[in-house]
């Protein structure tokens, strides 16, 4: 937990103590990051602004009196940049002039009190609301407040008598009730319907009753980012039980983590009844739907409830929701839960063991101070019915919902009065663990085949006729900055807009417009969404980017860059730009069974539906051409067959199993099936070096030469990394450990970590000698990710490298050779692979001299395998009897290179070296498999995948574009031939920023045209 | 791999392809040509055939013109039941497109509802839908959902939004875990042979020992005759959405999935063609 610091009063300038504060303006400008705008009120009635509030001067530097037209008694701050306050005398008076460039403001604005006779008290601001009380404790929403005219058009009257109101995230409104002096809460605030509809108390717990907490769930960063839901079942102790509990904690987690990203999901259970009884929920993926939330109606309403006759509810009549809401005004300060479940609250317990062994280790650093700075925590428990009995009703004075985001479109259950609604559970689909086709029930896969059939009888030979309705235009609007097209680049402010229509041929079709300012002048950018190859997400610490590719932007190097304001926003475009993009192409589904797969350097999954043209000879489609549509998860590599067998390896080498569905991720509704998709996690390391220069005096030093790299630095020491200022690759990703060194290094390292070198930059060793006068040292710090996606853990072993057998299988329950390499260079055979079982069942171990790094298995069976020291091997005798074959053949690397990765296709084999060279084996036979030398292709390839038709695909660095190179490119090798598998030339197709592509499952045979010799010898 | 929720779009997108032509009888200044369109299985006749109309009314009189209405092989046809049920009951395996006669006179009234305006459909839409919930939820959804709600899935079924009807509509599809189903599936059952409209009761998705009840359970019990008995030929098709779904299909899922757009499980049987 961040410690608050006061901040010194400067007597000169501010003689008098607070008595009012508020804190907004985070959504008028990214830059620079973390920048505030903090109100405050004294006790003379004087206004002053905190200058200088960013990330790294979270304190401010300064405070400024602000000339006022009177004396004020209150102040509210929105998000973005509205700020009111209340005069003495009962006015009230808006800042106008607020920007980007003024975050401060230019002057006030009065507005008269609602009401003629009675003076307003006060008032609270959102991004686009403006609500007010008078003296008579009556309740005003202000119409037509909005950035353009902050003062707003008129007063309405609303319903309902408060002593104090508070807009926090969202617009979403909490008051204290006159009569009661109750927690209210305005439900069904939407961005359409900003007034809302009714008030409903929430029963609000005081502290000393949180140790009941049953159950919690925590957002971070409540601009955009997730939640996690953690299932527990009563009390730490049962976190056992609710491992064993699989299914429940798994739908729950699947739930907590597809559901958008505000809406809030939890598990019931009940403290008094014997028996907790977890509700396996069914879910879907639908952000609307997957409320399942195990509360009712709080508060008064609830009391009365609990006596009558309610069967409904009566199961967990003793569980309320209470939300808590101790953030102080805006979301400066963060307070988390104190309940008596010591998991750390970022972390959904997917896997329980590792979130109480990181509790461990990072101890003190619940405080999460690092992703909380900006935007806020709101900790919701689910505690017990207050010990201090219905009647005793807390009196509150004061709430703040500055940390507290509730999403607008979502409604919440938990404030509902109906009955039902509390237990109305999605019923779309049930949780079906099914993977494959052939574990669907009969009646449904009728019911499928049926369909299908009927559009081929009905639909498919009357597509030329009209349609009866005829489907108009639709537009999403929307602000971005983008990456301009000119020097000197920079971000510029954007209108983004996305207009859809019905193509030709009945599909939907869109142009995506950027509109912009240049000298003055209004032009504009499109992009026909029929021609957009690819959308990218490029999250990282600091701005939420996606690139836009088509063809001629691959050829370029150059995509069209978006940044949107927040997360969230960025999710929904790419979402719906996604979705868009894949009807205009007339693409839904999972992937097919030939689909190549790739990952990118961030871990983002995307796949391509080949077409046969895609491999023809001599025209094949262009690789630029090919369209990547992403697929929820995250993975360092990927394997896959053309029998739909599908493996991942993530960060964290665990090994995943593809479960057929699509979607997961920021993918919701409709983009994203409803089963098969689960909560994946990775895990991966940042590394920081610290670096020293050896002098005569002290010995080695943290003061470097004036010309020395930073002293805490990345690898190539051009950047500065402190253990402080580094942060997680983005936001997505939350550290789960402190800083530890790192003696896992090449080249060794002393006792306490170091490396020693004659200088910077140079080789380094792990021993002192008398000519080394620099040293480093690599530390260490883990992060987590999770998401969601059509994956399936397969455990226990972690694993580096795995390569399936790439022919057709001849049937479903035909037995698939699978080789693996694990984590610790082992090299393994996995038994019981088949279409339908794709995980398979066990692992045979393949005995070895020394630990392998990686291994391919072609068509013909045949295995080859790359040791750590960077030889080649040939396994003999690989067969479907003899699964993991009798010995290892060593083969020679080419002259002076160390191999790094092997694929073995139809017959080619390939190999990449750890010089980025790419090697051919020729005089492969099948007589003699091993082949006779290796031949060099190219160089630039950082990886390799071998069809099972031979064709060679790579990942390649520095591909020259139009405009820009580009490092981690897709390439396609033309003009390989069953007679010339060496190819001819390169086609590049998306990057740069990839780092692995499969084509094993496209075994699709092009379109065999007739040689020129064949088209001669007819004529 | 097909998932559920492309049965809900395959059920929405379902399409007949039909000629319209105008009745021999009609008065018309000059020939009029057939009229083809791909109709809305979910939809309804009156609702989608405002091109029809205008098409028709070019070759003719506007006196002549009265209210516009449909027959198909002298049966007249019933706007208020869905296009898909229409096309089931009366002319599954027949050749495509389905040849539809369009009148403007002589409205059959003791057959057929008069239907004005689309605001005639819309009632009937919505007290459909409320009719189901209230055999659902005892129309505690419904009743939740506000004017705007009701809206939307009127708006969504009218222009053919997918999206915007199953945002509402999926609210209409929840039920709880502990119940297992909604209290009472909203089904009709149609036949040819019969003068009742249609066959409507009281039936629970799952039975008192707890076992989801199927499609069979509820033939069996609302119109065993459709059921095939044992040693004797199928005589009944029980098509739904144009397919015929195993006996033993859970009802409850053949609602949420293959229900219409007034939520509504609309089952037809016919017999089997005998050709």
């Amino acid at each position: 937990m961040a410690s608050l610091q006061e901040i010194p009063k400067q007597q000169t300038s501010l003689p008098d103590p607070f008595s009012d504060i508020t804190c907004g303006g985070w959504e008028i400008s990214e830059e620079p990051r973390a920048r505030l705008s903090l109100w405050a009120v004294s006790l003379q009635g004087k206004v002053w602004f905190r200058e200088g509030i960013c990330h790294h001067n979270p304190e401010g530097s300064s405070w400024e009196e602000v000339p006022l037209p009177g004396e004020v008694v209150q102040i509210s701050c929105g998000p973005g940049d509205l700020v009111w306050a209340v005069l003495w005398e009962g006015q009230l008076i808006v800042r106008e002039g607020i920007g980007r460039d003024c975050p401060k403001g230019t002057s006030w604005a009065v507005v008269d009190s609602p009401s003629p006779d009675v003076g307003a008290i006060h008032a609270a601001v959102g991004v686009n609301v403006v609500w007010a009380l008078t003296k008579d404790n009556k309740v005003w929403f202000r119409r037509g407040v909005n950035s353009h005219n902050p003062c707003g058009s008129g007063w309405i009257s609303m319903i309902g008598e408060m002593i104090m109101i508070n807009v926090g995230l969202n617009d979403q409104v909490l008051a204290i009730s006159c009569e009661d002096r109750a927690v209210c809460f305005r439900q069904g605030v939407t961005s359409s319907e900003l007034s809302g509809k009714t008030w409903r108390v929430i029963n609000v717990p005081r502290d000393g009753d949180r140790s009941h907490s049953s159950a919690s769930a925590s957002s971070l960063q409540s601009a955009g980012c997730y939640f996690c839901g953690e299932v527990q079942v009563q009390t730490v102790s049962s976190d056992v039980e609710s491992d064993t509990d699989k299914a429940s904690t798994d739908g729950a987690n699947c739930l907590a983590t597809s559901t958008s990203p505000e809406s809030f999901v939890d598990a019931p259970s009940d403290q008094l009844s014997e028996t907790p009884k977890p509700l396996i929920p069914k879910v879907t993926s639908d952000s609307f739907i997957s409320e399942l939330v195990s509360d009712r109606e709080t508060g008064k309403i609830s009391r009365e409830v609990c006596g009558s006759a309610a069967p409904a509810v009566l199961e967990e009549g003793t569980v309320t929701e209470d939300r808590e809401v101790r953030a102080p005004s805006g979301a400066l300060a963060v307070s988390l839960s104190q309940s008596g479940a010591p998991l750390d609250p970022q972390w959904s317990n997917v896997d329980l063991e590792e979130a109480q062994g990181q509790q461990a280790q990072t101890g003190a650093a619940l405080d999460s101070a690092d992703t909380c700075s900006l935007s806020s925590v709101a900790t919701y428990t689910l505690a017990m019915e207050d010990p201090y009995g219905a009647d005793e009703h807390p009196l509150w004075a004061w709430v703040s919902g500055g940390g507290c985001s509730v999403d607008s479109h979502s409604q919440l259950n938990w404030f509902n009065s109906s009955m039902n609604a509390s237990l109305l559970v999605q019923s779309v689909q049930s949780m079906s663990l099914s993977i494959t086709p052939a574990q669907t029930a009969a009646w449904k896969r009728q019911i499928f085949e049926q369909l299908n059939e009927r559009t081929k009888r009905e639909l498919d030979n009357f597509r030329h006729y009209e349609q009866a309705i005829e489907q108009s235009v639709w537009m999403k609007k929307g602000t971005m900055q983008w990456w301009r097209d000119w020097k000197p680049h920079k971000w510029m402010d954007v209108h983004f807009a996305l207009e859809q229509f019905s193509g030709p041929e009945g599909n939907k079709d869109g142009i995506l417009f950027i509109y912009y300012n240049f000298y003055e002048e209004k032009k504009y950018l499109h992009a026909f969404i029929n021609e957009v190859t690819i959308l990218v997400p490029v999250l990282n610490d600091y701005k939420h980017t996606f690139a836009i590719y088509t063809p001629e932007r691959t050829k370029q190097r150059w995509p069209i860059r978006v940044s949107a304001a927040t997360e969230l926003e960025m999710h929904d475009w790419l979402a719906l730009l996604s979705v868009s993009c894949c009807d205009s192409r007339g693409i839904q589904g999972p992937p097919s069974k030939q689909a190549i797969w790739s990952i990118t350097c961030k871990g983002d999954i995307f796949v391509s539906e080949p077409s046969p043209a895609l491999e023809e000879m001599p025209y094949p489609t262009p690789c630029d051409q090919m369209f990547w549509r992403q697929v929820g998860g995250h993975l360092r590599m990927i394997e896959c067959n053309s029998v739909g067998i599908v493996w991942g390896i993530g960060y964290d080498h665990t090994a995943w199993i593809y479960t057929g569905g699509y979607g997961g991720g920021f993918f919701q509704g409709l983009a994203s099936s409803t089963d098969n998709i689960y909560t994946q996690v990775d895990v991966k390391s940042v590394y920081i070096y610290e670096n020293h220069r050896w002098n005569p005096v002290t010995g080695y030093t943290n003061r470097g030469l004036p010309t020395d790299r930073y002293m805490w630095s990345d690898a190539s020491g051009l950047h500065e990394c402190t253990k402080t200022n580094t942060k997680p690759p983005s936001p997505q990703w939350t550290w789960v450990s402190d800083w530890a060194v790192d003696y896992s290094v090449s080249g060794g390292t002393d006792r306490e970590g170091w490396q020693y070198a004659a200088d910077f930059p140079a080789s380094y060793h792990g021993y002192k000698t008398m000519k080394d006068f620099v040293r480093r040292r690599r530390w260490a710090r883990k992060c987590k990710l999770a998401t969601t996606g059509p994956w399936q853990e397969i455990p226990p072993i972690p694993l580096s490298d795995v390569s399936i057998l790439p022919c057709a299988a001849q049937s479903s329950v035909d037995v698939v050779p699978l080789w693996a390499i694990s984590n610790k260079g082992d090299v393994l055979c996995r038994l019981g692979v088949t279409a339908l079982t794709p995980a398979g069942s066990s692992w045979l171990h393949v005995g070895t001299d020394q630990p392998f790094k990686s291994v391919s298995i072609g068509a013909a069976s045949h295995v080859w395998a790359i040791a750590r020291d960077g030889s080649a091997f040939y396994r003999g005798s690989v067969s479907s009897q003899d699964p993991a074959g009798d010995c290892w053949y060593h083969i020679p690397s080419p002259s002076k290179q160390k191999l790094k990765q092997v694929s073995v296709g139809r017959t080619s084999v390939y190999t990449v070296d750890e010089n980025s060279n790419l090697w051919y084996r020729q005089g492969v036979t099948p007589s003699y498999p091993q082949g006779s030398a290796w031949e060099h292709i190219s160089n630039n390839v950082r990886k390799v995948s071998i069809g099972p038709l031979d064709q060679v695909w790579i990942i390649a660095d520095k591909v020259q574009g139009s405009r820009s190179l580009s490092c981690g490119t897709v390439c396609h090798r033309l003009g390989v031939q069953p007679k010339e598998p060496k190819g001819q030339s390169w086609d590049y197709g998306i990057g740069g920023g990839w780092d692995h592509v499969t084509v094993r499952g496209n075994s699709m045979e092009p379109p065999r045209l007739p040689s020129l010799t064949e088209l001669s010898a007819q004529m | 791999m097909a998932d559920d929720k492309d049965v809900l779009r395959d059920v929405w997108f379902g399409r007949i392809p039909t000629c319209f032509n105008l009745n021999q009888d009609e008065v018309t200044e000059r020939e009029a040509e057939p009229y083809y369109l791909l109709l809305p299985r979910v939809s309804y006749l009156t609702l989608v055939t405002d091109k029809v109309k205008k098409h028709f009314h070019k070759v003719m009189k506007a006196e002549d013109a009265e209210e516009m209405w449909f027959e198909y092989e002298g049966t007249p046809l019933k706007w208020h039941y869905p296009i898909g049920v229409l096309f089931d009951l009366h002319a599954s395996n027949t050749v495509l497109p389905w040849s539809i006669t369009v009148h403007f006179k002589n409205f059959p009234d003791r057959d057929l509802l008069h239907c004005q305006s689309n605001s005639v459909i819309e009632a009937h839409f919505m007290s459909s839908i409320k009719e189901a919930d209230a055999l659902k939820h005892k129309s505690q959804v419904v009743n939740d959902m506000q004017k705007k709600d009701h809206k939307q899935l009127w708006m969504g079924l009218q222009n053919d939004k997918f999206d915007q009807f199953w945002a509402m509509n999926r609210k209409l599809m929840e039920y709880s875990t502990e119940d297992g189903g909604f209290r009472y599936i909203p089904f009709r059952i149609y036949q040819t042979m019969s003068d009742r409209p249609f066959i409507q009761k009281l039936f629970r998705p799952v039975s008192p020992e707890g076992s989801m009840h199927t499609l069979g359970d509820l033939l069996k019990e609302t119109y065993p005759a459709a059921l095939p008995t044992e040693g004797e030929q199928k005589r009944f098709q029980v098509v739904i959405h144009g397919i015929e779904p195993l006996l033993e299909t859970p009802l409850q899922w053949l609602s949420e999935h293959l229900s219409h757009p007034d939520n509504f499980l609309h089952i037809c049987i016919i017999p089997v063609p005998t050709d």
